[in-house]
């Protein structure tokens, strides 16, 4: 859809995908011309593409500070490298039928789970509260020896809101149960420290962090018992068959390398301009509120439900303006539902249908950030005054009993 | 990003008739907030002719959703009440020069709320007869509802029967896993189970093949008509037509008109169509399209 400027465009999608950094793009170039060589090939052409892939391990191994460049294991994405941990673990453990996970997982584990409930396997679905916080009770009585996996995401994709995860690795390591977790959202964004923690197994996918589309990372501990999703040939040790990826493997590799240079800014800089960007939004919108927990979240995710208005609409006028972001209403997937994320919150409908995220990269600057903020106040203004449930100055009294539409 | 028509892009940046009608004297409040969709309209009615004089919308919803509150406002305006009863959805979203499969509801939503508006002026009791489920075919918006409601009515066993009786899945095909799980369902209400190698409904009901052997070439005209006859407003739903051409033996040559002319889906349409007209007469024909005919009748035909 076009826009009616031709302004720059603000890119604050940084949760759904990023832009491939020019230094990366310059690092996997050659791997498409002159470096063409298959790195499983005795001759110079493949030795020195294998090379290049050795050398990538090794930055990814430490940003993630694991103890062994083999514990990478490169996938296609992330939502192999989930399929992965979790079929590996009921392959490699016939006689546990259970996993455990929660309710707010991104659906490449969710409709995973779903799908093996079919096949007779049980399925906690750990609940959240209403700012998306777990319960540990809940969870330490859910494992048993009948659990094969525990799966939990590090970070939350729609909210930012941090899961415990190395305590919870931790309470699933004393009960031996395997735990991997969903780090996509979360690597590169927050320090991450493996060797020093109980995970097993960790997802991840490049095109998070400024690297390209189609490639991911496992990490599988050192030791975990592990059984491939695909068989053939001997790439990754045999626990990930297919010929390398080798040009996003190298772009993967110096993404990583960036990402770890940047750390502290993540921490600094993108906090400061996400700060700046909710508390001025906020500020100007009545009625309006962030989902998730603010003091456990993502340095870069604002996720703001505006009331009485729907999600999809935002992001059309805003769109319209160049903006980039993205909403939970249930018109922006397809679905009949608002997001499962904020259902499980327990965001009520007139909320849960207009919240908008806000997710920033340390390539946005504070000058976005203003305009932003100009834009939003009169877009949620201008679409309240076609809502049903909106009066003169506000919303009006008793929304709920005022508008209650037969259901069509 | 949905791919909207200029026209929806138009109606939803720059709404007509937004708000509420000041002294209406009709108002119809249809919609699902779980669904994110919910609209208002108020209507100022003469007393008098019965005119709509004016049209307002409040809606809560996405882009198309205002767009079609928007153009059902425009379209219904100076029309009588009897007259905007016969506005259909696909006017609404042809109005707007289409709707994607999956925003087709929020046209549906429009005719409802004026259905609800009419029934309000008129002091009657407004029902809604329809709920909707999660959207299965994408190729022909069909949703579950709809699905499981004609395997229950028809004792619908296959995947197969579901294309034939509903069009789901008539066209990719890629829905064929969803199709199979509300048959699961359906079934399982029945106690029974989906066999994916059952013989679809229409083949295996006994009385309907059972035809004649011998039947007179008028009555086998006819049946043919009939099964033509009850595939059109189906069709027609979708802006196409059909229409017999010639009967050559076992070839059965036919014209498809209007939007199914030219359309990809045409030959699984022709295949559908087969098949219904050889279970009607109990024996194998073809149908074929009529440029398919041999080259001297079409000339002098």
């Amino acid at each position: 859809m076009t826009t009616d400027t031709d302004i720059q465009g603000i890119y604050f999608d940084n949760n759904a995908t990023t832009m491939v950094d020019p230094e990366v793009v310059e690092a996997m170039l050659p791997f498409f011309t002159e470096q063409f060589g298959n790195p499983s090939s005795m001759h110079l052409f493949g030795n020195k593409v294998g090379f290049a892939i050795k050398k990538a391990r090794g930055q990814i191994q430490e940003l993630l500070g694991a103890e062994l460049d083999s514990e990478i294991v490169f996938t296609s994405c992330g939502t192999e490298s989930d399929s992965t941990a979790i079929l590996s673990a009921l392959k490699a453990q016939p006689d546990r039928k259970e996993i455990i996970t929660t309710v707010v997982e991104h659906p490449a584990v969710l409709a995973l789970c779903e799908h093996l409930e079919k096949d007779g396997y049980k399925v906690h679905y750990l609940k959240v509260d209403g700012k998306g916080r777990l319960d540990l009770d809940a969870y330490r009585e859910a494992l048993s020896d009948q659990v094969a996996i525990v799966s939990v995401m590090w970070a939350n994709n729609e909210t930012g809101t941090l899961f415990p995860v190395l305590e919870m690795a931790e309470m699933a390591k004393a009960a031996g149960v395997l735990f991997h977790t969903d780090a996509v959202q979360a690597v590169g964004k927050v320090p991450i420290d493996l060797k020093n923690s109980a995970i097993d197994m960790l997802s991840l996918s490049g095109h998070k962090l400024h690297a390209p589309k189609g490639i991911g990372v496992l990490y599988v501990r050192r030791n975990t018992r592990f059984r491939p999703l695909l068989r053939g040939g001997h790439q990754e040790r045999g626990r990930r068959a297919g010929t390398e990826n080798t040009a996003s493997i190298v772009a993967l590799g110096k993404a990583c390398e960036m990402a770890l240079e940047h750390m502290s800014q993540e921490q600094t800089t993108v906090r400061a301009l996400r700060d700046r960007l909710e508390q001025g939004i906020l500020e100007a919108v009545p009625y309006s509120f962030v989902t998730g927990d603010p003091d456990n979240r993502l340095p870069n995710t604002a996720n703001i439900a505006f009331e009485y208005i729907e999600g999809e609409a935002i992001l059309l006028l805003l769109n319209k303006l160049g903006i980039a972001a993205s909403s939970g209403s249930a018109c922006t997937s397809g679905s009949l539902e608002p997001s499962h994320v904020m259902r499980a919150m327990g965001i009520p409908y007139t909320a849960a249908h207009g919240t908008t995220r806000f997710s920033l990269s340390r390539y946005n600057t504070m000058d976005e950030v203003e305009r932003v903020i100009q834009a939003v106040p009169p877009i949620v203004a201008q679409l309240r005054k076609l809502s049903p449930y909106w009066g003169a100055n506000g919303p009006v009294e008793e929304p709920g009993k005022a508008f209650a539409p037969a259901y069509a | 990003m949905w791919e909207y028509s200029e026209k929806v892009q138009e109606h939803f940046f720059s709404p007509r008739n937004a708000g509420a009608v000041e002294d209406a004297n009709a108002t119809g409040d249809v919609g699902s907030l779980a669904c994110g969709d919910a609209l208002r309209l108020t209507l100022k009615v003469n007393p008098e002719t019965d005119v709509i004089l004016d049209a307002g919308f409040q809606t809560f919803g996405c882009g198309s959703a205002i767009a079609s509150s928007s153009a059902l406002t425009e379209i219904i305006k100076g029309k009588t009440l009897d007259e905007a009863l016969k506005v259909t959805n696909q006017e609404i979203a042809d109005y707007l020069d289409g709707l994607p499969p999956e925003k087709m509801h929020c046209s549906v939503m429009g005719r409802e709320a004026l259905q609800a508006a009419i029934a309000n002026y008129r002091g009657e009791e407004w029902k809604d007869d329809h709920e909707e489920g999660a959207l299965v075919c994408k190729c022909f918006a069909v949703d579950s509802t709809l699905i499981e409601n004609t395997i229950r009515d028809n004792g619908l066993t296959t995947v197969e029967d579901v294309v034939n009786f509903t069009k789901a899945g008539g066209g990719c095909s890629a829905c064929h896993e969803g199709i199979e799980e509300v048959l699961t369902k359906v079934l399982a209400e029945e106690g029974k189970s989906f066999n994916p190698a059952a013989r679809s409904v229409a083949v295996a009901m006994p009385a309907a093949p059972a035809a004649p052997a011998k039947m007179t070439n008028i009555q086998r005209i006819r049946r043919i008509e009939t099964v033509l006859e009850s595939i059109r407003p189906t069709l027609q739903r979708d802006h196409g037509d059909v229409e017999l051409v010639d009967i050559d033996g076992k070839n059965v040559y036919v014209n498809m008109k209007g939007a199914c002319s030219g359309c990809q889906m045409a030959a699984v349409t022709l295949e559908g169509i087969q098949e219904r007209i050889i279970d009607e007469l109990g024996e194998f024909v073809r149908v074929l399209p009529a440029q398919a005919m041999p080259k001297a009748e079409r000339a002098y035909g």
